[in-house]
This record gives structure tokens, sequence and C-alpha cells, in this order.
């Protein structure tokens, strides 16, 4: 299992176990972390499951392909650690992750 | 040009038809083949420009893997498909108008209105409304609300209207290229504000865009709102976060351009019992409080339900049988099979 962690707009946080092979978006989801939407279920086309990377797993995470840059012109305050959490895989390398929620999806 | 088209439909007499499929992703799409294997003649409306629903505007080129019998299929080769299979029946498709009103009249017949004044009149309504009427998203900005109508536009209506303003359009696609393009001479000034120094749009209209800027016609902001200053309804200003810090750009028109998402709309006002805005019907017909009315596809809820365009399909074959004892009360329906049935074959076409 892998711990991520997830930081409220307000500073609270959650840490959660997910499998590898899910998404940090799925790990959300079945976690019940507020303000990760999520409305197309992964299908990187809705950018409601929009993170900040913490500048410390930016190079673990790696850069958004191009269909998921196009998704993030959709998002709010888009930043250079953002991510869309469904196109994330969750994989042994990132146990620790640690993401924070937007004040608002769109 | 919506404007202008409502006054001349007003005055035309309603449409009259036996059903009336109120929205044309896959699942209204096959109401229209069910209900033309029994007699029923329908008119279809989306508000939408295209057929296809979620689909075709959500992931036209993404692959669904559980449509029987297609291993696998795009959005939009499914919608393609749907509408190859349905063209037999020859529905008639109105685009780019949404059904505001629902009412039944005294003669039991029910009475719709679309948003651009036209009127129909049908036997049986179907509700195929999926997640909702397509609307443009709006930028979660404090005080937005305010300013809808005066000041921010989702949709150019007229474009007279944008005559000497200072103009900012906001995004990286097609809709905020080309009205950047129509827009920069009749406006004042016009911002185009994107987050990156890249667009999505079609490459002619970015060459286009950028040549505009490169004359000074059009200025190039990189960075994203984060503040609206104005009073009474008219936007003044906004603030623009961009690389180099905060900048205050004069405005008294907004065009932001962030997508579409979907949004219940009307349906909720149509005195339909919902559960959590999901319209409430039966599983033997699908048909919702109203006799007469049905609700396929994602818009409805019964015990069980799961949004799939299976799913869906399942339901309209149902509703249909219900609609033909509206439609053809006369009329005995009998059981039969495409494969063996010469009159079902001779309604496809293929006989
Ligand atoms: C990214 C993604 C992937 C998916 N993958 C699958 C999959 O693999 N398998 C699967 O089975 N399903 C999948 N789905 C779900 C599937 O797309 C929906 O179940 C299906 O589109 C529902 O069809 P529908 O016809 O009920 O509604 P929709 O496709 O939502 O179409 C409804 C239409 O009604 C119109 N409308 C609504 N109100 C009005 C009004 N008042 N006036 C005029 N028009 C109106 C809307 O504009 C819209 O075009 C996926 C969905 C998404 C978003
Ligand atoms: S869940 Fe829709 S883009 Fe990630």
């Amino acid at each position: 299992m892998v711990k991520i962690t997830f930081i409220q707009p307000d500073g609270a946080s959650q840490t959660v176990e997910a499998e590898p092979g899910l998404t940090v978006m799925e790990a959300a989801k079945l976690n019940d972390i507020a303000g990760i939407e999520a409305e197309c279920g992964g299908a990187c086309a809705c950018a409601t499951c929009h993170v900040y990377v913490e500048p410390a797993w930016v190079e673990k995470t790696g850069k958004p392909a191009d269909i998921e840059e196009d998704m993030l012109d959709f998002a709010f305050d888009v930043r250079t650690e953002s991510r869309l959490s469904c196109q994330i895989k969750v994989t042994p390398e990132l146990d620790g992750l640690t993401v924070r929620v937007p004040a608002k999806q769109f | 040009m919506a404007l202008d088209d409502a006054a001349e439909v007003v005055e035309t007499a309603a449409t009259e038809i036996d059903a009336v499929v109120i929205g044309a992703g896959p699942v209204g799409l096959f109401a229209v083949f069910e209900l033309g294997l029994v007699d029923i003649k329908t008119v279809v409306i989306d508000i939408l420009d295209k057929p296809g629903g979620q689909c075709a505007e959500l992931y036209p080129e993404k692959p669904i893997y559980d449509i029987p019998a297609l291993p696998t299929v795009t959005g939009q080769e499914l919608t393609d498909r749907l509408m190859e299979q349905i063209k037999p029946f020859g529905a008639e498709f109105v685009f780019g108008e949404r059904v505001d009103e629902l009412a039944r009249a005294e003669d039991g017949r029910f009475h719709l209105k679309t948003d651009a004044g036209r009127a129909l009149i049908a036997k049986v309504v179907v509700i195929a409304a999926g997640g909702g009427s397509f609307t443009p998203k709006r930028p979660p900005l404090d005080g937005i609300e305010v300013y809808e109508g005066s000041s921010v536009f989702y949709a150019v209506r007229r474009m007279e209207d944008m005559r000497g303003k200072d103009m900012l359009i906001v995004g990286g696609g097609d809709s905020a290229l080309d009205w950047t393009l129509n827009l920069a001479p009749i406006a004042k000034s016009l911002t185009l504000l994107h987050r990156r120094d890249e667009f999505r749009g079609a490459p002619h209209s970015v060459e286009k865009m950028r040549s505009l800027v490169a004359e000074g016609k059009v200025r190039l902001l990189i960075g994203q709102m984060t503040k609206l200053h104005g009073e009474n309804g008219s936007l003044e200003a906004v603030t623009v976060k961009t690389a180099g810090g905060e900048e205050h750009v004069t405005v008294n028109a907004m065009l932001p351009f962030f997508g579409l998402t979907m949004k219940l709309g009307p349906v909720a006002h149509w005195g339909l019992n919902l559960n959590e805005n999901l319209i409430l019907v039966d599983t033997e017909k699908f048909e919702t409080s109203e006799k007469g009315i049905f609700a396929v596809g994602d818009i409805n809820w019964y015990p069980g339900k799961l949004k799939l365009i299976l799913s869906g399909f399942h339901e309209v074959a149902l509703m249909a049988q219900a609609a033909h004892k509206i439609v053809h009360p006369d009329k005995k329906l009998m059981f039969q099979y495409t494969t063996s049935s010469s009159s079902l074959q001779k309604k496809l076409g293929v006989k």
C-alpha cells in the first residue's frame, strides 16, 4: 500500500492508503476526500480533479502529457505544480506523496 | 442571431408530431429507432449543435469497451453509427435550441417551447436529457453572477453589442480564438487572456491571432484572472495574475470560454417527481410521474439504475411499447423480430 496525503485549502490533512495501479483521483474518491469532484470519472475530460503536487514530489509525479495540459486550461488557478489527479498513477515510488486540493474546482 | 430567429418562429404555427425526444445523446438517438419501429414519428431537440450528447461533446476520441458486440468504439463512432441506424425513420433534428417549457394541454397532448421560441405539440415526450443541458462553465470568481448578461457573456448573441467596448476574452480554444478574430475590428480594445502561450484552437486561427497581436490590434496576455472589479453590474476591471506579478486590466465586456458542463436546467421545473436531480421512473415503461412523459438514459432514476449507455438502450425499447399505446391507442402491437418481420424490415428500408 502507498500512502498519499491530501491537504485541504484550510490546512486540514488526510492520509490515505492506495493500492498501486489506481490513480490518485481514485484514491481520493475511495476515501471521500473533499474537493476532488472528478465529474468525468477519470477520462481526462473535465478538469475537476485538479491538485497541486507538493514541490518535493513534482519530479517523481512527472509532467502532464499534452492532453492533460489542454484539459488544465479548464481548471482554475493553475500553477506549475498543477496536475489532474486522474492522470497520476499510484506507484510504490510515490509512497508518501503529498498533494494540495485547490480552493475551487471549476 | 437567435434573438431575431425567435421572433420569426413564434409567428409560425406549432409543429405537431407524435413524439418529441429531448436530447440527442446516444439514448435519445436510439429512442428514435425504437419509436420508429412502432410507427411513432419523432422530432429530436438538443441544445448542442450536433448529435451524440456526452459521447460527442466530452469524449469523441476515447474508446468505449462495453457496448454489446462492439469490442471497441469511440464516442464519435458510436454517434455516427447510431445516426446511420436511425436514418430510415426520418426524424427531424433541431440543434442549438433548449427545451424550456413543457406542459400538458387540455386535449392531453403536450406543448413544448424552446429558448428560440419554437413551439411543438406532441402526444408523448421522451426526456433523454442525460446529465442535463450543456452550459458554459462559470469561472469561480467572487461576484461574477452580478455581471452576467450585462458585462460577462458566455456567448455573443449580437456582435454589434460589443462595438466600442474594452473587451477581455479568456481561454485558449477555438471559441476564444474565433471571437478574438471576429471582435477585434469592432471592439475599442481587445485583450486575449490565456494561462499559457500555447493554444488548443485551430492552427490557422492561432496564426491569425498572432498576426493581429503583431499589428498591435489585439493584446495577448498570459496569466489568470483572480478578481473582478465593478459596480452595479458593470464590470470595470479585472485583476490578472501573470508570471511577472499582478495586472489591472480595464474591461467593460468579458467573454470567458472554459468549456461546458452539464446542468439539470429547465427539466427541474416541469413538475415531475425527482430524486436528487434525477427523474423518477418505473422500470416497466420508464414513465415519469406524468403519464405520457417518459425519461430514459442518464437523466432517470430507479432502484438499481446504472448510468450506462447499454442500460439506456434497454430502457428505450420498453418505453416505446408504452408510448405506442398512447400514440396509436387503436392499434394492437405484435411482438416481432427485425430478423424475420417483413413489416419491420420495410420500415427499416431493407426490404
Ligand atoms: C468521459 C466519459 C466516459 C464514459 N464512458 C462510458 C463507457 O465506457 N460506457 C458507458 O456505457 N457509458 C460511458 N459514459 C457515460 C455515457 O456517456 C452516458 O451514459 C450517456 O452519454 C448517456 O446518454 P444520454 O443520451 O442519456 O445523455 P447525454 O449523452 O448526456 O445526452 C443528453 C443530451 O440532452 C441535451 N439536453 C439536456 N437538456 C436539454 C434541454 N432542456 N433541451 C435540449 N437539449 C437538452 C444535452 O445537451 C445532451 O446533448 C461515459 C461518460 C463520460 C463523461
Ligand atoms: S476526473 Fe475528469 S479530468 Fe480527471
